[in-house]
């Protein structure tokens, strides 16, 4: 009974520590997001381009473009442009996207959940070929599978993503006729699953629609399996670098020592303590990956928040880009914090002071 | 979360990552819907649905056309190639039943039966709400009205429910077709009035995501930057049934996609390719491709002449022959537009636009006048282009700047974002630039109103002034208010030739618009907005 009421009481008390950590991390975040508000504000106003001149629209006389000017209050002094900018965004507010028409906020919750989407199963795809791939290579140093590893990875982050992109549709689409066309998310002939999460994936089994399923399975295989090569690279190296230094330690010679087999040595040993760096690489290659595949976006006709921003930044569509900015960097703030608390999970003598 | 618990799920995750082969599935259902189904791809969709909008883009232009009925519309007639194209001189009724012109003012009786989407009949009082509308929103539209004379509520007038009179301002020509563009389209006053307020007295927010019309087709979803769903109004008055029950319109951004989805039939039709896919597609011979070209529009090189060096004539005439006309049509639009140069000698000045000027690529000629104008070692300038459409813009840019080098002018290459094209050119400090131009409405004194007068619009790119000139464009604009065919006649010739004379801007040629379809898809009628009109269109 004794320590077993001593392990609770051990993990009520880091469970506190978390909690504190967490808090902490969100106060010291706050500072970093008041600083990107104000500096996406004044670089999107830096912008060469005039959003009333380019929506005035081809015909458009110099009264035309004063009197959008005004309807966009464009016309006001910046300070004023920024209170009610800041205004607005207090009462959850992200202003209007003149590109597409639609509500920032509203742009951003239904892009968002389509990128996220194509990230996390880009990632998945990454992770179950560079994984075994840096396992394998670390166990076996400078023999073929080694070569292997840093040829596929090489050439994979070597690989422009949208030339990726568009040879797995010439040869999968266009020549073999496998792959669906590469039309976004869904066959033109389904309508999406009710919204729950926003993952097509998810809300079509909570639907119960198995059609829709596989409809959105399918049109994801392509773009994703094109982010997960680019982003094998990092992972592979990665795995195997860690991999070889817990190989090395003493602990896993002493596991060798008592008879274990390989594969428990290497697995729920070696790899279990070589994920921490593996686990910090994944985090920064996701929020990469979420901002940057823009042109997997746009190859696969893909309406993800990438593609939006870059429309917005081509149109000096102000309010998108704020939005997005604003966006990405909470996204950094709540990733980083996860990734702290994973290692906490995963190793608990990282139960860290922030 | 348990340390061991976490591991365990990450080690589920990781074997579940591993994609399962997902079946093929089809359902006859799915084949049925195929077949009264149309699936349009194009490179950027509507940003707005409503044409009085503010910043409405062309693509919401389409939408517009084909969910709103005008008062009149025009017929069509047939190209020599076959190609439907509309006819500039004959009107179609379309919400109206009758039409009466008289000396200043215009009077239309409404098609009894004409009834809006939600089933409301069309009266005389939601034709006047529409066109106060367009008059009053300001932007594009009111702009739009203004170049018909159309600009105040008051001449639009109900005579009774069913009759509306439009009371001319002054006699223009260009009246009646400005009521058979896109902007005076006709809502469902009622219905948009619910949705308005204070601040949005014409209920533009309601407007810009429902369609509120008569037309064929209304929008049931619309996905912006990714899809619009259309599907037919069964109640429609205006013309025969449409064929196509439900148009899907979605954007696919990568060229080379959407001509695969041509290619492998998937999409039905295509209209923005480039040219070089646009050729290859007509010699693969599997689609139907048809090229028509822009209606009064035309792509030139301008300079402008309020500054050195290009206020000299001669340097004009100078860089009008060393522009590599042949090089150009061949290297950058595959033959596809048609050519604005090269006219023969002594071929005689026409009463039409756009038409060929005599000049021809002639580099010693360049030279000559170059030295003539005191530049013998050229001088340096910068050539500015829209990124936009970088696609013909740069390589055309490039070829020019190749060339003209040989007569000594060195070109910077000055290559502007679309969202800043329009502000350098309201500026109208860039030297020597490429851009295109072309007028809705398809009159040549209309081209050359906003092109070449005096009063200076944002298309005198070149800010080119002659009381000469001006006098001809107005003296055209008269003459054909009240008919007078000879002085219009020699009004016109009198412009086009100063035009060429002057040289302040270069014509190249006249682009052409490109549209690729399946071969069971037919019906394509060429407007001048240049967008599809899905009412004519037929599958199978």
């Amino acid at each position: 009974m004794g320590p077993r009421l001593h392990g609770d009481d051990y993990m009520v008390g880091a469970n506190a520590a978390m909690l504190m950590m967490v808090v902490k991390r969100m106060l010291i975040a706050v500072p970093s997001l008041i600083g990107v508000v104000i500096v996406t504000f004044l670089l999107t106003r830096a912008l060469p381009g005039d959003p009333a001149a380019y929506f005035a629209g081809p015909a458009a006389t110099k009264e035309a473009i004063e009197q959008i000017r005004v309807t966009l209050g464009l016309d006001r002094p910046l300070y004023v442009q920024f209170i009610r900018y800041v205004g607005d965004l207090a009462r959850g507010d992200l202003g209007n996207s003149l590109t597409t028409g639609q509500p920032v906020g509203y742009e951003i919750k239904t892009r968002l959940p389509a990128s996220a989407e194509l990230t996390l199963l880009g990632l998945m795809v990454s992770m179950a070929i560079a994984v075994p791939l840096g396992i394998l290579a670390a166990t076996r140093p400078n023999s073929i599978i080694d070569h292997v590893c840093r040829v596929v990875s090489t050439a994979g982050v070597s690989l422009p993503v949208f030339f990726t992109g568009l040879i797995l549709i010439y040869v999968f689409y266009y020549l073999l006729g496998w792959a669906p066309a590469p039309l976004g998310r869904l066959d033109v002939f389904f309508s999406p699953p009710p919204h729950v999460t926003g993952f097509y994936l998810v809300d079509s089994l909570i639907a119960g629609g198995g059609e829709v399923f596989f409809a959105s399975l399918k049109q994801l295989v392509l773009p994703a399996l094109t982010l997960g090569i680019f982003s094998l690279a990092p992972i592979a190296r990665m795995t195997r670098a860690s991999m070889l230094a817990v190989l090395a330690s003493d602990f896993v010679r002493t596991a060798r020592a008592s008879g274990l087999t390989p594969f428990t040595v290497i697995v729920t040993y070696a790899f279990r303590n070589a994920m921490l760096p593996v686990i910090t690489t994944l985090g920064m290659v996701f929020s990469f990956l979420l901002g940057a595949n823009v042109l997997v976006e746009k190859v696969f006709a893909w309406p993800g928040i990438g593609s939006f921003a870059v429309e917005a930044l081509i149109a000096s569509d102000f309010a998108p880009l704020q939005g997005f900015v604003l966006t990405m960097a909470v996204m950094y703030v709540v990733l980083n914090l996860l990734i702290d608390v994973l290692y906490g999970l995963i190793d608990p003598r990282v139960r860290i002071e922030a | 979360m348990k340390r061991r618990e976490f591991l365990k799920s990450m080690t589920a995750l990781a074997a579940g990552s591993v994609l399962p082969a997902a079946p093929a599935i089809w359902s006859p259902a799915k084949a049925q819907s195929r077949q009264e189904t149309l699936l349009i791809v194009s490179e950027s969709g509507p940003n707005n649905i409503d044409i009085h909008g503010v910043g409405t883009n062309v693509p919401g232009y389409e939408v517009s056309w084909n969910c709103y009925d005008r008062l009149i519309s025009h017929e069509m007639k047939t190209l020599p190639n076959g190609v439907q194209y509309y006819d500039r001189d004959k009107f179609r009724l379309e919400l109206a039943d009758d039409m009466k012109v008289g000396d200043m003012s215009v009077t239309f009786k409404l098609k009894k039966n004409a009834v809006f989407q939600d089933g409301t009949p069309v009266t005389a009082k939601d034709v006047k709400w529409s066109l106060d509308r367009a008059v009053t929103v300001g932007g594009f539209p009111t702009f739009q009205m203004g170049a018909g004379s159309l600009t105040k509520p008051e001449q639009f007038v109900v005579v009774d429910d069913n009759t509306v009179r439009v009371d001319f301002l002054r006699k223009d020509r260009l009246t009646l077709p400005d009521l058979a563009v896109i902007v005076p389209a006709i809502y469902n006053s009622e219905l948009v009035k619910k949705h308005a307020n204070e601040k949005d007295p014409w209920g533009l927010e309601f407007t810009k995501q429902n369609t509120a019309g008569s037309g064929a087709y209304r929008v049931v979803s619309w996905n912006a930057g990714t899809e619009v769903i259309l599907e037919r109004n069964d109640k429609w008055t205006g013309g025969p049934l449409p064929k196509v029950r439900r148009i899907v319109w979605r954007m696919v951004p990568s060229a080379g996609n959407r001509r695969a989805l041509l290619e492998r039939g998937d999409a039905d039709i295509s209209y923005d390719l480039p040219n070089k896919d646009f050729v290859e597609l007509k010699d693969l011979g599997k689609l139907n491709i048809v090229s028509t070209p822009y209606s009064n529009g035309i792509q030139y090189i301008g300079m402008n002449v309020k500054n050195p060096p290009f206020d000299n004539l001669k340097v004009r005439q100078a860089v009008a022959y060393a522009i590599p006309y042949q090089k150009i049509m061949d290297a950058v639009l595959f033959g596809l537009a048609k050519p604005m140069f090269g006219a023969p000698a002594e071929s005689p000045t026409e009463v039409a636009w756009p038409q060929p000027h005599k000049y021809n690529t002639d580099i010693a000629k360049a030279k000559a006048l170059l030295a003539e104008a005191g530049y013998p070692n050229g001088f340096e300038t910068t050539l500015s282009f829209d990124l936009g459409f970088a696609g013909v813009n740069e390589p055309l840019c490039v070829l020019t700047q190749e060339s003209l080098a040989q007569i000594g002018i060195k070109c910077t290459i000055n290559k502007i974002p679309g969202a800043t094209w329009r502000t350098e050119l309201n500026k109208k400090v860039l030297p020597l630039y490429t851009n295109v131009f072309s007028g809705w409405l398809d009159y040549p004194e209309y081209f050359f109103i906003w092109c070449y007068h005096g009063k200076n619009s944002i298309f005198n790119t070149m800010s080119y002034q002659s009381k000469e000139l001006d006098a001809l464009i107005d003296g055209a604009v008269t003459a054909a208010a009240e008919g007078d065919k000879t002085a219009y006649d020699k009004d016109v010739k009198g412009f086009v030739d100063l035009a060429y004379a002057d040289m302040p801007r270069v014509p190249l040629y006249q682009p052409f618009v490109n549209v690729a379809m399946q071969k069971n898809v037919s019906g394509y009628q060429y407007w001048f907005h240049r967008r599809l009109d899905y009412r004519a269109l037929v599958k199978g």
